[in-house]
Order: C-alpha cells, then sequence, then structure tokens
C-alpha cells in the first residue's frame, strides 16, 4: 500500500493544481452565481438567467456567469450571488428580469451595488450583514450543504478546487478496515430514515460471502415535501461520487448503482455530466488516481414507485422486477443485489463520507448528540416563512428550527404541528417544540426522521384532513403484496374519508388505533410498518379534533368542506362591492334586496373563491362548522325580500 | 444443515432439521398455524399473508413463522394474545376483501379460510371492517375449471405452480396496492393465455378462486362479464 501512495496523492495534486489554477483566474473577473436548481427554475431563475446574459452581452462585459444549485434558501429564490472585486460578495435574493437587469447596469457597470436588493453578505463585513447575524446563521451548521450553491455542479475543477476528491485520495492509499472503523467511530447513522448505523452495515457487507459486491445509492426521494436528495443531487454530484467511490473501495465493490428516481430529470443530467467528467480526470473508472482501484458507477432511474425507497424493493426494481419489496432477513448487506452483499445506503449519508474521511471521526462525533452525531438536513415545507433547506446539529430543538432557522409562522397564524419524515412519519404538536431532534428522541414521540421533510402546519389545517392525506398518499404506493398494508391502509382510508365528510362513528377511533397498531407490527416493509404513524400521532396528540368531528360533526380547523358552509356577515359586507359575485364560478351568490349579499348553499360547491375575493378591509365572508341547516342570510334575505315587497 | 436440533413449540419438544422452516417443523409435529402463502417447495418464501405469526422467546415482536429458521433451544408459542390479535385483524382484512359465499361456493368445507375460522375460533364475517369486494368477474373460459378473482386472497400460490412447478407462465400479479390481481397476460381470458389448463392452480388454490366447475354447487346468480 505505502508504496503507491505517493503516486496516488501526486496525480490528486496535479488534478487540484489545474483546478486551482483555472479557478483562480475566474476570481479576477467580476463572477455571478445563480441557482438554477429545480426550486429555483419553479421561481423563474431562467429567465432571470436570460435576463442576465442577454444584459452582459448588451454592456459588453468580462463577466463569469454561472449556473449552481439550490442555496437552500429556496424562499428566496431566483436567487443569484454576486462577487466583485473592492465589494463583500452579496446574496441577491427574488431576483425577476428587472431586478436582473438593474444589477448588471447598476452594480456590474457602475459600481453601486444595490443594497436594497441585497439579502445578505457571504463574508464578514463593514457594509452589509452575513447569515452569522442573523438566528439562522446561528443555528445552521452547514457540512453537506456547504458548498451547495456556490460551486457550479456541472464543473468539477469548481469541486476540486475546493479540496474535492482529496479524501478518495486519502482513501485509496488507506486500508479498507481503517476506513470502515473511521465510519464506525463516527458513529454516522443512515440518513435514509431508520438511523442504523452506517459502519456496521459497511462491515457486514465486507465479511460477507459473496462476490462481486455492489454499493447502491438509494436516490430515490418520494415523501411529499421532502427535496433535500434532490438539491444535493442538483448542486453537488460530485460530492455523492467522492462519497460512493470510498464506500465501495471500503467494501471491495467495483460496481455502484445511483437509483435515482426519473422524476429528477435535472439531478439525472447533473449526475450524468459529473459522472463523465470525473471519469475523464480518471477519478472513477479504470484504475483510480493510478491506484489499481476499479470503479463503475451506474446510473439507474426508478419509474415512480414509492415503494422502490425501501431497499429490498430497491432491489428487485435494478433487477428487472416490479419493484416489490422481500422480507428481511437476509438482509442486503449479506445477499443484495443479484444475491450479493449489497451496501445501500441514502444520498445524504454517502454526503457525509469525505467529510468524515477528510476531518476525522473524532471531528464528526464532535457535532451533534452522542448519540446522533453530526448534522441533520431537514426540508422546511408547509406555513413557515423561510422554506427551504436548513443543516443544523443534531439535538437542535424544533423550536430554534421552526421560529429560528425558519423565522416562524407565515402571516402570523398560530402554530398547530410539525409533520416530520413525510409518510412514515409523524405529526408532532406544540408540546413537542422542546424535543431535540436526533433518531432515537423522534421515534419515541411517534414521528420519523425519515427523508428530512419537516411541514409545518397551522391553525387552519385540519389534523384529521393530515392524516387522511398522508394515508391516500401510502394507500396509492402500497404495491399490495401483503395482507396488512394492502388492505389496512385501504380500510384506514376509508374509516379517515369518512370521519372527513362527516359519517365518523363514534367506535371509528378505537377502530382506526387498533388497526394502526396491527398494521405497524404486522407489515411486510417498511412503508407499511411505518405508514400508521401519522394517524396514531394525531389521535395521539390531536384526538379532539377527531371527536369533534364525529360527535359535533364540527372541523375546528374549518377545513373538511363537508362541514363548512360559506356564509357573508351582514354587519361586514360593503354592499356596494360586487366582487363576490363575480369571483363565484358556480353562481351561488346573489344579492339581497337590500344590497347585502347572500350565498345559495345548495348552489355552493366552497371553493373558497369568495372568501379570496372579498377585499380585505371587509372580510365578510366566513366559513360556518357545522354547516348552517339553512343560509341564514339566505333566510333574512327573504324575510326582507317580503318586508319590502308585501305584494308577494 | 441436516443437523438434528431440538426446540420447543407449545410445550412441546420437536426434532428438526437446522435451518428448516418454523411453519413446516410445527405443522409436521401436528402443531397448527395458520398460514396461506407459504408452500414447502418454494425456494423463497414470499411472506404475504401474514398469518403465521408465532412468538419467540427473546425476540421481542411476534414474528412470521415462515420465515423464521429453527435453531436448537428455540422456544416458540403459536399463540399468545398479540400472535391472536394480529391473526383476527389479518383474517378480517382478508375476508374484508374476499366474496363471503361459503354456501355457494365450490371450495366449501375444503377452504384454508373456513380452516383457520374452526382453528381459532374465527367468525367467518366481517364484526369491524368495511366489505370492499370489487366486482365479480368470473372467467369460464378454460374447459373444466373457473377463475373468480373476487374470491382471491393473493397468497401467491397459483402463480408459483404456475411457473415453478408446471413452468407454463400465463399467469402472475398485475397492477399493485388494492387492485393488485392474478391475471393473465393483459388480464385477458385464460383460454386466450398460453394456458395449458393443467389445473394445478386449481389443486394448489386455498380458497375458491380457481375451482372446477363440476364442483360449483348452484349458478352464480352475478351477471358474467367475459
Amino acid at each position: 500500500m505505502n508504496s503507491v501512495s505517493p503516486a496516488i496523492e501526486q496525480a490528486y495534486q496535479l488534478l487540484r493544481a489545474e483546478a486551482q489554477q483555472k479557478t483562480e483566474i475566474l476570481k479576477e473577473k467580476p463572477v455571478i452565481l445563480l441557482g438554477t436548481a429545480t426550486c429555483g427554475r419553479a421561481a423563474g431563475a431562467m429567465s432571470v438567467l436570460a435576463a442576465f446574459q442577454d444584459e452582459i452581452a448588451k454592456h459588453q462585459l468580462d463577466v463569469v456567469l454561472r449556473e449552481t444549485g439550490c442555496m437552500g434558501h429556496c424562499y428566496a429564490e431566483p436567487l443569484a450571488a454576486i462577487f466583485k472585486k473592492g465589494f463583500p460578495p452579496l446574496y441577491y435574493g427574488s431576483l425577476d428580469e428587472g431586478k436582473a437587469r438593474r444589477l448588471v447596469n447598476d452594480y456590474l457597470v457602475n459600481d453601486d451595488p444595490c443594497y436594497e436588493f441585497a439579502m445578505v453578505a457571504l463574508e464578514p463585513n463593514d457594509f452589509f450583514p452575513t447569515f452569522d447575524d442573523y438566528p439562522r446563521g446561528i443555528y445552521e451548521k452547514r457540512i453537506i450543504l456547504a458548498d451547495c450553491g456556490l460551486i457550479d455542479p456541472e464543473d468539477i475543477d469548481h469541486y476540486l478546487a475546493r479540496d474535492g476528491y482529496s479524501a478518495l485520495a486519502k482513501a485509496l492509499t488507506s486500508d479498507p478496515a481503517w476506513l470502515i472503523e473511521e465510519i464506525k467511530t463516527s458513529k454516522l447513522r443512515g440518513r435514509g430514515g431508520a438511523g442504523f448505523p452506517t459502519g456496521i452495515k459497511w462491515e457486514a457487507c465486507k465479511n460477507a460471502h459473496g462476490a462481486p459486491k455492489y454499493v447502491i445509492c438509494n436516490a430515490d426521494e418520494g415523501d411529499p415535501g421532502a427535496f433535500v436528495d434532490r438539491a444535493l443531487l442538483e448542486s453537488n454530484p460530485h460530492q455523492l461520487l467522492e462519497g460512493l467511490a470510498i464506500a465501495a473501495y471500503a467494501v471491495g465493490a467495483k460496481q455502484c448503482y445511483i437509483y435515482v428516481r426519473s422524476e429528477y430529470p435535472l439531478a439525472i443530467k447533473r449526475l450524468k455530466t459529473a459522472l463523465e467528467q470525473s471519469t475523464a480526470r480518471g477519478l472513477l473508472g479504470q484504475n483510480v488516481l493510478d491506484s489499481g482501484f476499479n470503479l463503475e458507477i451506474r446510473l439507474f432511474q426508478g419509474s415512480g414507485a414509492f415503494v422502490c425507497g425501501e431497499e429490498t424493493a430497491l432491489i428487485t426494481s435494478i433487477e428487472g422486477h416490479a419493484g416489490i419489496p422481500n422480507h428481511r432477513p437476509p438482509y442486503p448487506a449479506t445477499a443484495g443485489l443479484h444475491g450479493k452483499p449489497t451496501v445501500i445506503n441514502n444520498v445524504k449519508t454517502l454526503s457525509y463520507i469525505p467529510h468524515i474521511i477528510r476531518n476525522g471521526a473524532s471531528w464528526f462525533t464532535s457535532i451533534g448528540t452522542p448519540n446522533s452525531p453530526g448534522t441533520a438536513v431537514f426540508a422546511l415545507a408547509g406555513k413557515v416563512v423561510s422554506t427551504g433547506l436548513a443543516e443544523v446539529p443534531m439535538g437542535t430543538s424544533l423550536r430554534h428550527l421552526i421560529y429560528d432557522v425558519g423565522n416562524g409562522i407565515k402571516d402570523d397564524k398560530k402554530f398547530k404541528a410539525v409533520q416530520i419524515g413525510g409518510p412514515s412519519g409523524g405529526c408532532l404538536p406544540e408540546s413537542s417544540l422542546d424535543l431535540t431532534i436526533d433518531f432515537d428522541s423522534l421515534q419515541q414521540a411517534g414521528a420519523m426522521m425519515g427523508s428530512g421533510g419537516m411541514v409545518v402546519l397551522d391553525e387552519d389545517d385540519c389534523m384529521v384532513e393530515i392524516a387522511r392525506f398522508f394515508l391516500d398518499f401510502t394507500q396509492k404506493e402500497s404495491c399490495g403484496k401483503c395482507t396488512f398494508c394492502r388492505l389496512g391502509t385501504k380500510q384506514m382510508l376509508d374509516i379517515l374519508t369518512g370521519i372527513t365528510e362527516g359519517r365518523g362513528r363514534e367506535q371509528d377511533i378505537d377502530l382506526l388505533w387498533d388497526l394502526a397498531e396491527d398494521i405497524k407490527l404486522g407489515s411486510l416493509c417498511g412503508l407499511g410498518k411505518t405508514s400508521p404513524n401519522p394517524v396514531l400521532t394525531t389521535i395521539r396528540y390531536f384526538r379532539p379534533e377527531y371527536e369533534a368531528h364525529i360527535r359535533e360533526g364540527r372541523c375546528p380547523a374549518l377545513m373538511c368542506k363537508s362541514l363548512i358552509s360559506y356564509h357573508i356577515e351582514p354587519d361586514l359586507c360593503s354592499k356596494l362591492c360586487n366582487v363576490c359575485i363575480g369571483s363565484c364560478p358556480v353562481e351561488a351568490i346573489y344579492t339581497r334586496p337590500d344590497m347585502l349579499k347572500g350565498i345559495y348553499p345548495d348552489k355552493c360547491v366552497k371553493c373558497n373563491s369568495c372568501m379570496v375575493a372579498c377585499p380585505p378591509q371587509y372580510k365578510a365572508v366566513v366559513k360556518l362548522s357545522p354547516p348552517a341547516p339553512e343560509s341564514p342570510v339566505g333566510e333574512r334575505g327573504s324575510e326582507v325580500e317580503q318586508a319590502n315587497n308585501p305584494d308577494h | 444443515m441436516s443437523k438434528l436440533i431440538t426446540l420447543i413449540i407449545d410445550d412441546k419438544q420437536v426434532e428438526a432439521k437446522e435451518g428448516e422452516r418454523l411453519l413446516w417443523v410445527a405443522l409436521d409435529n401436528g402443531i397448527y398455524i395458520p398460514h396461506l402463502c407459504d408452500l414447502r417447495m418454494a425456494r423463497r418464501t414470499v411472506a404475504s399473508c401474514r398469518l403465521c405469526f408465532v412468538e419467540i422467546e427473546g425476540l421481542p415482536n411476534p414474528v412470521t413463522s415462515c420465515t423464521q429458521t429453527v435453531s436448537e433451544g428455540m422456544v416458540v408459542r403459536t399463540r399468545s394474545p398479540r400472535v391472536d390479535r394480529l391473526l383476527r385483524t389479518g383474517f378480517e382484512l382478508l375476508l374484508s376483501n374476499h366474496r363471503l359465499h361459503c354456501a355457494k361456493c365450490a371450495k366449501n368445507k375444503r377452504c384454508e379460510l373456513q380452516k383457520i375460522a374452526k382453528e381459532r375460533g374465527l367468525k367467518l364475517k366481517l364484526t369491524r371492517l368495511r366489505q370492499l369486494v370489487k366486482e365479480a368477474q368470473i372467467d369460464e373460459s378454460p374447459g373444466v375449471f373457473c377463475y373468480d378473482s373476487s374470491k382471491c386472497v393473493l397468497c401467491g400460490r397459483c402463480i408459483w405452480a404456475d411457473q415453478e412447478q408446471v413452468k407454463v407462465g400465463a399467469i402472475g400479479f398485475i397492477r399493485r396496492g388494492i387492485g393488485r390481481k392474478v391475471a393473465t397476460f393483459e388480464d385477458g381470458l385464460l383460454a386466450d393465455s398460453i394456458c395449458t389448463q393443467c389445473e394445478a392452480c386449481v389443486k394448489i388454490c386455498p380458497v375458491g378462486a380457481f375451482y372446477l366447475k363440476e364442483d360449483e354447487r348452484k349458478p352464480y346468480k352475478i351477471k358474467k362479464e367475459c
């Protein structure tokens, strides 16, 4: 080993020196980094990109404009970072074409950094606050997200110049047994959801009999509300490839798969480019960095089944069968793909590997909690102000995450619950806000780390409806193999649908609870075993809401359409405005003789248009639950009508 | 693997070959464990019916006995409150998607569901759950037997017999979730498929999904959509 190591180191140093030289030249010019990951594109980043290009060309400026990935601040997309000599590097958020043109005209041509558009500075300076000056910066600690948005994912030199692939070079000069020991000491736990220790998985695979061995990266991120893996793949694919290569070297695999869902076209494109570039540089493929180690990484596109994120289903899918789980044991580490020992790790888990190898296991264990070291990446979504990705050390409380990192609840509404871990996770109430986040504490509370989806719910969200929504998802995504999942989720969904539509029976809550417990214990795979979690946690923490639906026919959050009716308050209605009538798609709103407005309850389809349309100074449209038996306004309207027209 | 070991099932000392599946060890020794999907000859257990749960000393939760291999000194209980509860729920879930038609069913008195109900004192009707049965579509196209998908419990035995035993490959699982069913390619009639009408599926079906026409009691009063 020692005789080869200088050659590996030399080969790597050469690559990095080249890359650094190339990026050094870039630093002389002004640089615009525009986030064009899926979140940015959805917010209009491509038209901003076109505006930048157009304006730069118009002024014939020598500016480097690069497309990068997601910076984590999805609420402020489209987002760009501009570096110019003599000014602090600044982030500009919520860009549009006009702002892009002004930034080129005022900043790049005329040296006015447009502080009015700037969001935050990337480095400490005398002019503008940095992330560290905001609560978010204090609680966030970025490891795997650190380079996201700051490097061009389609240019390997950006990654190399920031010491990328140095961990691979270090790994190739070390003994695989040492690598596994290092990962075991780091206590890295699988970020796919269950939190199984990665080092132990690798060791089991390495010691298992059978060849060839495989390493598979699970990038089949299907949870509603989770987008961490997508952002990592789109923003820093080389970090994953490096981790994958280290994993393959450690367990003795020569072939790897990246199982990525085909719903992530940009991630696939950027991964393909990354694979081509790193193979061209000799960082993958035959004789990696002149070490004699061969490695082939293949992309495998999933066809849209959520259950293929379950490892045994993922394996059967790669083998060419329908993605249906099998019983474990045998675990994939001993008998996986084609019956051979296989390591399956999540994108996030593998992305941590280069950092741990580079900085050492003790560095990693110094972050987070003793049993769950490191950081956790969450995809903040729902009714929180700053949606996006947040990477915080394990052990951060939910309160800090939602109120400091996420900047609280939208429109100053009241926090009700937070749904963690997607359809496998659970809803935690306000009393759990001080819960510190790690694998074990979440599991105890009934939720799950899952894929890092965190959906914040406010007072307008009905918990029965939320449980129904997630169960509807798992029921549709059940593969149908085992009895409990196929029929149990269907039965639970029918009961929940009944409750949200006002057909709930008194015994339904207990029946749901019993079914949920049995499905949890009796199902074959992880999908079935975790599918009752949204039901169990909502009953556990929000039982009164279920009871209100069943006993009073009332939806406390005014969300379940069958249990509400719309009504126009005569005291608030302006009489002179007809906005609600225009907004109604089914002509259910009429003008009474006294010019006030009324709603025909039998015509109303409860689309909420009138409520949105009613000008904020009146706010005359209200929702009632339980629904008023007959529209009170309608009645009074007819009374007025009679009073005004004695002839009738 | 042929080493003989002893284990205890329901206080009864039992000898078995190491590595054998617990379900079959118990059945060979006259101890009944409800089961539908597992076959002794199958290479890999599918573990899909989820009825054969047992408690094993030292394990925190009930396990399916079809996937559990026996080992020396293992102490097994085939009945416990938790096992009985899982069976009751699993059985009722299966019934909720099985057209209950016992009196007129061709497999009456030879049905595995009836056997489980009898052995475990379960009712052959729904007590808590709602009936989910889809519309019955009986395929009468083969000469001597019929296929009624509304009776199917999706154990997959017929598919094993078709693909592994007689190696025809006429039927398989199609669709997923609640829509999963046993069908021919493109969900057509059996007579139009490569089915050789060997009746292997009829012999192996634990319920009345595949049945011989001669066993039919009375004509079904159901609209046949063929």
